[in-house]
Parts: C-alpha cells; sequence; structure tokens
C-alpha cells in the first residue's frame, strides 16, 4: 500500500459495494447503532432478559457471517494457513455475533416497549 | 434479579454521538493543497491503469493546463481480473468498463490511436492523422502480445484443442476456462511455461499453473496427469527468495520443470508446442567449459495457456524513445528508473508496462509510480525539482489455490517490502492474501483509476 489514509479506505470500500450499497449500508449500522444507544438510554438499564435472548443469536450471526464471507470469496476452511488467518476468521465472527446481538437486543427493545428492571 | 449494570445519561449519548459527527467531518476534510496555476499543454498517450490514474491526479493538481489523453480502445480493462475468470471465478465482465468511465471533466480525451510520437518536434500524431503537440509528454500505451512471435498460433484457436491465453483479454480468459474446466475432467499433460522477454505480471503464468493443479486434485484426476513447466531461462521466478519458495512448491505438488525453453510455435492439430532452447556455456571446476548447443524440442499437451513475447508496442519502438542498448529487439521506454523521467527528454516520462525499468510491470507498480511521476511533472512546471523516487515496488498475490495465495511484494534490490510487515508473510500460502486477491484489489485499484490511493 502506498497511501492507506481513510479517504483511500473510504474510497476502497466504495467500490467493493457500490457507492449506494456501502453507503446504505453504513446508514443502516449507524441507524441500528443509534436505535441501540436510544432504547440503552430510554430504560436507563440493559435488560438482562433481552440481552440473554440476544446472546442466543450471537452464535447464528457468526456461522452466518463466517458462511457469507467464504461464499463471496469462494474459499473454505481448508484454506486456513496461518495464524493471522485464524484471526480473521474469528474476526469475521466475532462481527457477525456482536452485530447479531445488538440487532436483536434493540428489535426486541422496540417492539416489546421499555420494561423495568427486574 | 438484576441490577443495572449499564446506566448511560442523555448527556452521555449527545456527547457520543457528537464525537461521531465530529469523526466523519475530519474523514470528509481534504488536505488543502492549492492547485498548481499554469497552461501547460500535457499528452498523455495511453488510457489504461496508468494513465487513467495519472490523469485524474493531474486535474487535482493543476489549474488551467491543457491535458489530452490519447485512447482508441472505448472499453477499459482490469488486467488482475483476468486469472480469476479463467480460474472460473468471474465472468468475463469482471474485467470490462468503459474508458470514458474515468475521465475527470475538463480533459480531452482523443478517441483514436497514436501513429507518431516526435520527440524533437514534441508533437504526437494519432492514426487517424491528428496532431497533438506538448509541453509535456507521459507515454503509458502498455505494451504489445506479440502473438506473431508464436509460430502456428491464431487467437481463434483459443477454447478449443486445449488451447488457452489468458493474457488476450477477459473474453479470451473466459474460453480458456472453459478448456481448463473440460481439461481437467479427465486429466492429461497441462503445459504452462513464460516468454524470454519482459514480460506483465511474471507471477500469472506461476499462478495459472496451481490453479490448474487445485482443480486436477478437486476433481480427482490429478492422479492421471502431468504437469510440466517450461521455464524461459534457469529459474521460476526472478526475485531468488520467491523462486526458491516456488521450487519447494512445485515439489510438493509434482510439477515437472523444464529449463531454458523458450516457446516458438504452436500445433492446434496435433497439440503440441515447440521449444528452442539456447546454447548454454558452464564451467566446471577445472576451468574447463562445456558448450551445450542450442536445440529444438518439441512437448504433446492436453492443455496449454500460451504466453507471448510482450514487446514496446510500434509507436515507442519508432519514435527513437527506446532504449537501444537494454532489451534490445523490446523496445521499452529509455527512463531514469527512479524517477521515470526520459533520459535524453526530459519532458518526456514514461508509466506503467512501457518504462524501461527492470521490475514493475504490475498494477500495483503503476500505482507507486503514478505518484513519482506526478511529482517530477508538476515540479517542472514549477520550475524546481521533484522528490519522489520509484524504488521499483512491483507486487504478486501469487494464487497457490483456490482460496489461498502469498502476497509477494519486492523492489529493485529484490528485497522483500511487505505492506503488512508482522501480520502477513510474504512467502506464506494464507487465506487472507486470497481475501485480498478476490474482495479488495479490484475496489483498490478502481480507487487508483480516481486518482484516490
Amino acid at each position: 500500500m502506498k497511501q492507506l489514509t481513510f479517504e483511500t479506505l473510504i474510497a476502497v470500500f466504495e467500490e467493493i459495494f457500490g457507492r449506494g450499497l456501502f453507503w446504505a449500508m453504513v446508514v443502516t449500522a449507524a441507524v441500528i447503532t443509534i436505535a441501540y444507544l436510544y432504547v440503552l438510554i430510554r430504560d436507563r438499564h440493559l435488560s438482562a432478559r433481552k440481552f440473554l435472548l440476544a446472546q442466543m443469536f450471537m452464535p447464528m450471526g457468526a456461522v452466518a457471517s463466517v458462511i457469507f464471507v467464504q461464499t463471496v470469496t469462494h474459499s473454505s476452511f481448508a484454506d486456513i494457513g496461518g495464524p493471522v488467518d485464524w484471526i480473521v476468521l474469528l474476526g469475521v465472527a466475532g462481527a457477525g455475533a456482536v452485530g447479531t446481538a445488538i440487532l436483536v437486543y434493540t428489535i426486541q427493545s422496540l417492539t416489546k416497549g421499555r420494561q423495568t428492571a427486574e | 434479579m438484576v441490577k443495572d449494570v449499564f446506566s448511560p445519561s442523555r448527556r452521555g449519548f449527545l456527547g457520543l454521538a457528537g464525537g461521531a459527527a465530529a469523526l466523519s467531518a475530519m474523514g470528509a476534510a481534504k488536505p488543502a493543497t492549492a492547485a498548481v496555476q499554469t497552461n501547460a499543454r500535457i499528452v498523455i498517450v495511453g488510457s489504461g491503469a496508468a494513465g487513467t490514474g495519472l490523469v485524474n491526479r493531474l486535474v487535482q493538481r493543476l489549474d488551467g493546463a491543457q491535458i489530452t489523453i490519447i485512447d482508441g480502445r472505448k472499453q477499459h480493462y482490469y488486467q488482475p481480473g483476468f486469472t480469476l475468470i479463467a480460474a472460473g471465478l468471474k465472468q468475463a465482465s469482471y474485467s470490462v468498463s468503459n474508458t470514458a468511465d474515468w475521465h475527470p471533466s475538463g480533459v480531452n480525451w482523443v478517441e483514436d490511436y497514436a501513429a507518431e510520437i516526435d520527440p524533437e518536434a514534441q508533437r504526437v500524431t494519432t492514426q487517424g492523422g491528428e496532431k497533438i503537440e506538448y509541453d509535456y509528454l507521459v507515454v503509458a500505451t502498455g505494451l504489445k502480445l506479440n502473438w506473431a512471435g508464436i509460430e502456428g498460433f491464431e487467437l481463434d484457436q483459443v477454447g478449443q484443442n486445449g488451447i488457452g491465453a489468458v493474457y488476450a483479454g477477459p473474453e479470451y480468459a473466459a474460453k480458456t476456462w472453459e478448456a481448463m474446466d473440460r481439461f481437467t475432467d479427465k486429466g492429461g499433460v497441462a503445459l504452462f511455461g513464460r516468454p524470454a522477454t519482459e514480460m506483465k505480471c511474471a507471477g500469472a503464468p506461476l499462478k495459472y499453473t496451481f490453479l490448474t493443479d487445485d482443480y486436477l486434485r478437486k476433481k480427482g484426476t490429478r492422479e492421471d496427469s502431468q504437469i510440466i513447466y517450461a521455464a524461459n531461462n534457469g529459474g521460476l521466478f526472478s526475485v531468488p527468495v520467491v523462486n526458491e519458495k516456488v521450487k519447494l512448491l512445485f515439489g510438493e505438488r509434482g510439477f515437472e520443470t523444464r529449463t531454458h525453453h523458450i516457446l516458438t510455435g504452436i500445433d492446434a492439430g496435433t497439440r503440441e508446442a515447440y521449444f528452442r532452447t539456447p546454447e548454454q556455456h558452464s564451467v566446471d571446476a577445472n576451468g574447463i567449459v562445456t558448450v551445450t548447443p542450442a536445440t529444438e524440442q518439441k512437448i504433446a499437451f492436453d492443455f496449454t495457456n500460451v504466453i507471448p513475447p510482450m514487446i514496446a508496442p510500434d509507436v515507442v519502438r519508432e519514435s527513437g524513445l527506446a532504449w537501444e542498448d537494454k532489451w534490445v529487439g523490446q523496445g521499452w521506454l529509455e527512463v531514469d528508473q527512479e524517477t521515470l523521467r526520459h533520459r535524453r527528454y526530459p519532458n518526456v516520462f514514461g508509466l506503467g508496462d512501457i518504462a524501461g525499468v527492470p521490475k514493475g510491470k504490475t498494477a500495483a507498480s503503476v500505482k507507486w509510480q503514478i505518484p513519482v511521476v506526478e511529482d517530477h511533472l508538476v515540479a517542472s512546471i514549477e520550475g524546481r525539482d521533484g522528490t519522489e523516487i520509484y524504488n521499483g515496488y512491483t507486487s504478486c498475490p501469487l494464487i497457490t489455490k483456490v482460496g489461498r495465495a502469498m502476497l509477494v511484494e519486492f523492489d529493485y534490490q529484490n528485497r522483500l517490502t511487505p505492506s503488512f510487515p508482522g501480520v502477513i508473510a510474504p512467502l506464506e500460502e494464507l487465506w487472507i492474501s486470497w481475501l485480498m486477491k478476490e474482495i479488495a484489489l479490484k475496489p483498490t485499484y478502481n480507487a487508483m483509476l480516481r486518482g484516490k490511493a
């Protein structure tokens, strides 16, 4: 890489997904994050019950994100070649798990409304 | 019973949101470099990766310059994608876009090919007879695939009789995949090699050998097959440390290497390839010189990837701008290898495949060359000296199977120059290197075309 600046990274991501889809994804992620922060602040606590359900979706999110990445890149677990590959794989799984948990938690909070601490 | 574990305030939320907004604003801020005022006439011959990437940067740096880009081809090819097309992983359309879509506004695109460059008169004449005068010239024509250098070979043979030609273009790469797919269903003799001239992406012939092996293994036909690699000289790759690694991998995969084989002809009917092995001299411990005479060799194949000799386009070879005492007969532009400025005509630069430098006929090299030519050209206009140096950086994601690659990067001195030292090992077959080739490379390339990387 000659110049790896923030602007270059944005340009690269725009090219990967197309400008429209990339910014749509950024906006979607931002909206979910803001909605999550909103329900946290609205409810003034993290509901353990909702969090438990959200956690149960984490493995699904992890597996789904790994399969997604492997499918679009024509690769499989047999291609893992070194420690850095495991880190990338775990990173993909982790991102999928956390993203899913936040999404599930937020959906529950928005649909079920405000709940008081048990 | 669960207590509150996280209790943020509204103020905290606002603070976070404000921080995020500030961050995004920072990202949008551009470095404020004032554009240089000039009325210089700049002509760029060729609108491939090099010419297009440069023109997009020049329009940002210069104000008032008359920039003309000359290229008759309406389609732009993303050449690093050819291997993926020929491996059945992408459609031919993956590598094709419109030349016009990459051009910035305010640039004059002459849709014709350059027929003559006269560096004394500072003038380029197109095939249609249009004469365009310049103050600065950037030669970025790319190179010529000299198919006529392979006797008996015609491009319309590609896709039949086990003949492939990955380099010939996206459609031919797709036809090569059809031939490779059919071959790997049954197995047989697969023959690969590379030309004896300078060539673009010297890793590509190796990649395609590895990929064919991978498909044979996946389809269970490797046992019934033989893979022959006919090297043009004694090695497999010009960088010694990479050469050793590739030799090891060739051994592991059971490839048979024939050295000093230069492809001269193809017989599509009998499926035979003809090679010349040049005369060789060797000296033993007693100082006795043994001369092995030149020979003609014939190798039968069931599948092959034909790679022709690569030379400079006629317009460059006839311009008087080419090296005369180096790469004789190939015609690469005589430029300084650090500044890419012509050694005899200081207002002429060479960029991309056409540059007569010992390394660097890859898109990744172009990415490193563009800022150098940009710097020296703009500096000249301003009446000062440029400072950027091209160190020969060349990169090759050397695919070793579908799903793995080695991210090989090196410079003029054959030193490995990893972009991610300590993270991505250059000589290890890794999934992450494959991910880069498959997902990140084309976007990075496109960003380069737009002058942003």
